[in-house]
């Protein structure tokens, strides 16, 4: 093996309290060959990104390095001067963050703000920098680099944002880029423009790209090689291809049962139990042992060993441990494929066609809902943000509908206003034919209680200063359904267990639980109303993919005992595969096509549907398709463009694009779709 | 009875404080949300210590606040009990020698003579001009110019060693206390506190507390028989101003806030949830008011109440009544001029509020609007509302020093800080200059202003989030 590039070894960092410090790092080791891409795997909370800031020297005050070695091409980070290290830094190591939005000065030009990283690493004279600023923007390609180096950062997308972050690490020609989440605040197809970018930049200049991450979608289109983190360390390292192919540790093979998609619909995820141990636990054996469905005694007596399994695989797990596995009689034979239990319980039956298509419980028609721009100091109404415009859906008793689509598109807009917890301004909702729209807070009351609403984010849904009896009873309290407190908590400890939690929990506060907990305790809110439809909005996208398991099962458990519609609101399309029947995708603020899962997945018919699906990336390589490339970002819902709304970034636009908006054309009884050109076939 | 209570308008409104003050902390102590800052409070050393500080000022405060009307004597002809018509307070009592030991005029701190020189008659019928004997500070000193300081050691040393029994005593039941709560023995309490292995820093609370109670005694000592300092133009006491002087800042600092808390909060968060309507009208109410300049606003109204006192003077029985309502407007006018900030900090936090989810799902749950109001976004401002009103405090009894060296204060009759100072002017330009009354003025005042911005941090900074997330 040629001298790699970055060479970790036993970098260990320490957080906190002295006395009891988390060990966000705990004998890390890596090897990084120049030219590849590396990515580092785990979920939130393992230590990834304090790997990374580590490596860069830039720890939060409360943290230190108290051992091991990164030597970086001749030299040993951890021993140069603040001063050497700062020549190092953006020079021949970069480093790109997650958030976009708060990486830039907003006061700035990103001209500036580029020119700054170019003058410091390069050196050049002053009459250079600006050609050379030009030169880095259209190296990441942005159009009209001449104009975009005066603009400032708010008035550029996320996705652009990124791109002049790129561009900032590039400017001092780095032979190795760290990137940290650098696709996490995006959409896909942005996000599929900037994995498409690092990978044509790594070609060009030859770069090592160090990748964190916790979308193994993303690691399987990217990543020539990666490493599993798990509390603190490493416990899996290979190649892309073996690791997808066969993944040796038993917490990776768990990882990628847990994701969704369309081939496990008929049975459950498989799901990690409990959650990451904090990382200022003392272990003893195997850090994994509890939550492992393969433990033996010996795992959480030693930690085990570091081993190789295959050429560019290795282990830390001991199962693979011939020695272990020899000692104990009678097992050694299942040691090297441990079984996994199948996934899925017997409930797999499913009421697939029963209530397809009767009546309608829940109805929109031609929903909208502008939010009125005001200027002046008059406060005169000046347009107006058409957040949802003319949205069109039926949600029937037992299934579930997706509302698919990227930020900005409406479709949290379009939830909340079937709910009426935004006011909408034009077309009807009906709700067992009866119409909600222009009820006030009074006459909606009785309909509160058949549909509910469960949110994204799992740690801002709950009053913090409220005991959890108290937030699940509220419905009960407030519907007057329960009006006694000793029956409703009564309630309460039942709908605790039915979401799979401790009844004790009701007398404890929110803050006491973690993210998936707590989204139980938001669904048994829910559910103690006895709603018929829940509006489920992004309810797993907080979440770790091994907890995102947990919750869908549930949600797809009581959805077979109870009945319930959903209305699945996510731009997520492996949980979209996973759960919903029917799909309608939004592109802004309407539904440009819709059908039931398998049409849409499978043979999508608008060339946004295309373009979106084409750039989720997918473990599986026989599943990958080639990426559509979406020119742009999508355009701002004040300003809607003439025409068909796709038709400035679609490939296929023609004449009648520009000139009118599709109407919807009806494919088959469950589908339908608005494209001139699905009609012109 | 010897003796009727008298309740004046600022005296119920302190009641009706300390009762509000109590129902919370009964109400905090059941809330782990509330309980577990107060607690980060008690466990920070400065926390203490200010507590101490304040508490000490507090206690003065309260004392002075129960008034009452002694019984006159037996007077012939008089056949029914009558009582004084001079409204006095406990403190009053309690200094009843500083009070009535008056002097002529100015004299210096533990001075044995005036400050001015008089023309005093000898027995052999000459006029002397010379320094004349105070009529009771150093009046038992045969040689005040050798004895003076001999005298002034003795009794610094007899209050050290008074404070330092009573200290000791103190300490030894707080220790007893201590001792029973944690179920060990009183050695091991005392190696504890001492070695400084307790949760709440007993240690420096008991040190603080040990110097509170020392300076005490030895002022109480000396005060016996010394203006320890000084006395002012009509030769009343300065140090018993002072201590008169703690009650109309306290007052200032607390009941302007008891006034604009109802106003600041009501508003503000019906102008952040309701929108609309509401809120522009609530804007409009606190920007114009914000624009007029609050002296100015302060100064009418004071004016307006003069020359209200002046027309209608047989309405009020005593000056002490007089007074008191006046402090009371003053209070009034100084909430009706700062409720803005707040209100529009709540105003704030309450936009962001109602659009979080666990508003949007009580709303979706059929909650209706004051339900949301009271159990969704109050609690969640409370934080804001308590760190507020601590910042505020001292920035209020400044403010009382400000208003009254420029006459829209409290009434001149009142001791007050403010008032002192205002007199200082005069003294600091005649020569030779009188710097005890502003000196006096502001060593409590500084203490007091100081120890409540200290405090105020250590709240804040439990109070906060931020750097609560930090520290777990």
């Amino acid at each position: 093996m040629p001298q790699p590039l970055l060479e970790v070894e036993g970098l260990t960092t320490l957080l906190g309290d002295p006395n009891r410090p988390a060990r966000a790092v705990d004998g890390l080791d890596l090897r990084i060959q120049s030219g590849e891409t590396f990515a580092l795997l785990g979920e939130s909370g393992c230590g990834k990104s304090m790997t990374a800031l580590s490596l860069m020297r830039l720890l939060p005050p409360s943290a230190r390095i108290t051992a091991g070695a990164v030597h970086f091409g001749s030299s040993d980070l951890l021993r140069l001067t603040e001063a050497q290290m700062r020549q190092v830094r953006g020079g021949r190591m970069a480093m790109i963050f997650q958030e976009p939005q708060t990486s830039l000065n907003p006061v700035l030009t990103v001209g500036d703000q580029i020119a700054e990283a170019v003058r410091i690493h390069e050196g050049r004279s002053r009459a250079q920098v600006p050609a050379r600023v030009v030169e880095l923007l259209r190296a990441v390609g942005i159009p009209d680099p001449e104009q975009r180096v005066s603009e400032y950062p708010h008035q550029l997308s996320g996705g652009m944002k990124q791109r002049i972050m790129i561009a900032m690490a590039l400017a001092g020609d780095p032979e190795l880029l760290i990137a940290d989440e650098p696709t996490t605040a995006l959409d896909v197809t942005i996000q599929a423009q900037v994995l498409r970018l690092l990978k044509d930049l790594q070609r060009d200049t030859g770069m090592a790209v160090l990748l964190i991450t916790h979308d193994l979608g993303v690691v399987a289109e990217t990543a020539d090689r990666l490493a599993v983190m798990y509390a603190g360390h490493i416990v899996e390292t290979a190649t892309a291809l073996d690791f997808f192919a066969h993944p040796a540790h038993p917490y990776s093979r768990k990882l990628l049962e847990s994701l969704p998609g369309a081939e496990k619909r008929s049975g459950r995820l498989a799901v990690i139990p409990g959650r990451v141990p904090r990382l200022d636990t003392v272990f003893q054996g195997c850090r994994f042992a509890d939550r492992c469905d393969a433990v033996m005694d010996v795992c959480r007596m030693h930690a085990p060993r570091w081993l190789q399994v295959a050429e560019g695989q290795g282990v830390r797990c001991a199962l693979w441990d011939t020695d272990v596995m020899a000692g104990i009689s009678g097992k050694a034979a299942a040691g090297h494929s441990p079984s996994v239990s199948p996934p899925g319980p017997a409930d797999t039956a499913r009421s697939e066609s029963a209530s397809a298509v009767d009546q309608p419980l829940l109805s929109a028609t031609g929903l909208q809902v502008h939010f009125p721009i005001h200027r002046g100091a008059l406060r005169r109404v000046v347009g107006h943000v058409r957040a949802v415009d003319g949205l069109s859906m039926a949600l029937s008793a037992g299934r579930t509908l997706a509302l698919v689509g990227e930020s900005g598109c409406g479709k949290t807009t379009a939830g909340k206003g079937i709910l009426q917890l935004i006011a909408p301004t034009g077309g009807s909702v009906r709700y067992l034919g009866h119409e909600l729209m222009g009820l006030g807070n009074r006459r909606m009351r009785p309909f509160r209680k058949d549909l509910q609403i469960v949110f994204q984010d799992p740690f801002a849904s709950m009053n913090p200063r409220m005991l959890v009896g108290d937030i699940i009873g509220e419905g009960l309290q407030a519907l007057g359904i329960e009006k006694r407190r000793p029956a409703r908590m009564r309630r309460v400890a039942e709908l605790l267990e039915l979401v799979g939690m401790d009844p004790e929990a009701a007398s404890r506060y929110p803050h006491e639980f973690s993210g998936g907990q707590r989204q139980r305790i938001c669904i048994a809110r829910v559910l103690a109303v006895e709603p018929r439809i829940i509006v489920c909005d992004e309810p797993t996208s907080a979440l770790d993919v091994s907890v995102q398991a947990q919750i869908l099962n549930l949600l797809k458990d009581l959805q077979d005992r109870l009945g319930l519609a959903y209305l699945f609101i996510t731009h997520d399309i492996s949980v979209v595969a996973y759960l919903a029947h029917e799909v309608a995708v939004m592109y802004l603020g309407r539904v440009v096509e819709r059908g039931q899962v398998d049409e849409i997945l499978d043979d999508p018919r608008h060339p946004y549907t295309r373009a979106l699906l084409s750039a989720v990336p997918v473990v599986d390589p026989e599943k990958r398709r080639s990426v559509i490339r979406l020119e742009g970002d999508m355009p701002s819902p004040s300003h809607p463009p003439q025409g068909c709304h796709f038709h400035p970034r679609c490939r296929q636009a023609f004449e009648t694009c520009r000139r009118s908006y599709p109407d919807e054309l009806r494919l088959s009884a469950t589908r339908s779709v608005h494209c001139h050109l699905a009609a012109e076939v | 009875m010897p003796l009727i209570p008298v309740v004046l308008w600022t005296d119920a409104l302190v009641f009706v404080l300390l009762a509000l003050g109590g129902a919370f902390a009964l109400y905090a102590s059941r809330h782990e949300h509330l309980r577990d800052p107060w607690r980060r409070v008690v466990r920070s050393r400065v926390g203490v210590a200010t507590l101490v500080v304040l508490m000490a000022y507090a206690l003065v405060g309260f004392l002075d606040t129960v008034h009452l009307r002694l019984k006159q004597g037996p007077q012939p002809g008089v056949e029914e009990t009558r009582y004084a018509p001079e409204v006095l307070s406990l403190l009053d009592l309690a200094l009843g020698g500083l009070r009535e030991r008056q002097e002529k005029t100015y004299s210096a701190p533990f001075a044995t003579h005036l400050y001015v020189k008089e023309a005093i008659d000898q027995p052999d019928g000459r006029v002397v001009r010379d320094y004349p004997r105070l009529l009771h500070a150093g009046a038992h000193l045969q040689d005040p110019q050798r004895q003076r300081g001999l005298d002034i050691a003795w009794r610094t040393l007899v209050g050290l060693v008074e404070g330092l029994i009573a200290w000791i005593l103190l300490c030894f039941g707080i220790f007893w206390l201590l001792a029973r709560r944690w179920g060990v023995a009183l050695s091991e309490v005392r190696r504890r506190v001492l070695a400084g292995e307790t949760h709440v820093p007993w240690r420096t609370a008991l040190g603080a507390l040990g110097v509170v109670i020392l300076l005490g005694f030895v002022a109480g000592e000396l005060a016996r028989e010394y203006h320890i300092l000084g006395t002012d133009k009509v030769g009343e006491d300065v140090f018993y101003q002072t201590l008169k002087s703690i009650r109309t800042g306290l007052l200032i600092g607390t009941l302007t806030t008891l006034v604009m808390l109802p106003a600041a909060i009501l508003l503000g968060i019906a102008a952040g949830y309701f929108r609309g309507w509401v809120d522009d009208l609530i804007q409009y109410l606190y920007t114009t008011l914000n624009s007029i300049p609050g002296v100015l606003l302060i100064a009418a109204v004071i004016l307006m109440l003069q020359v209200y006192m002046s027309n209608h003077a047989d309405a009020f029985e005593s000056l002490v009544e007089r007074a008191d309502l006046r402090l009371l407007f003053l209070c009034l006018i100084l909430g009706v001029t700062s409720w803005t900030g707040l209100c529009r900090l709540l105003r704030g936090e309450a936009l962001k509020l109602r659009e979080i989810d666990y508003v949007q799902a009580a709303q979706s749950l059929g909650v209706g609007h004051f339900t949301v109001i009271a159990r969704h976004i109050l609690p969640n401002v409370m934080h804001i509302v308590l760190i507020t009103l601590v910042l505020d405090f001292s920035g209020l009894v400044l403010a009382e020093a400000v208003l009254s060296y420029v006459n829209i204060g409290v009434d001149p009759t009142m001791n007050s800080w403010g008032n002192m100072i205002n007199s200082a002017r005069l003294e600091l330009a005649r020569d030779p200059v009188v710097w005890w009354s502003l000196a006096a003025a502001f060593l409590f005042m500084f203490t007091l202003v100081l120890a409540a911005n200290l405090f105020a941090d250590v709240v804040r900074d439990a109070f906060d989030p931020r750097l609560r997330q930090a520290g777990a």
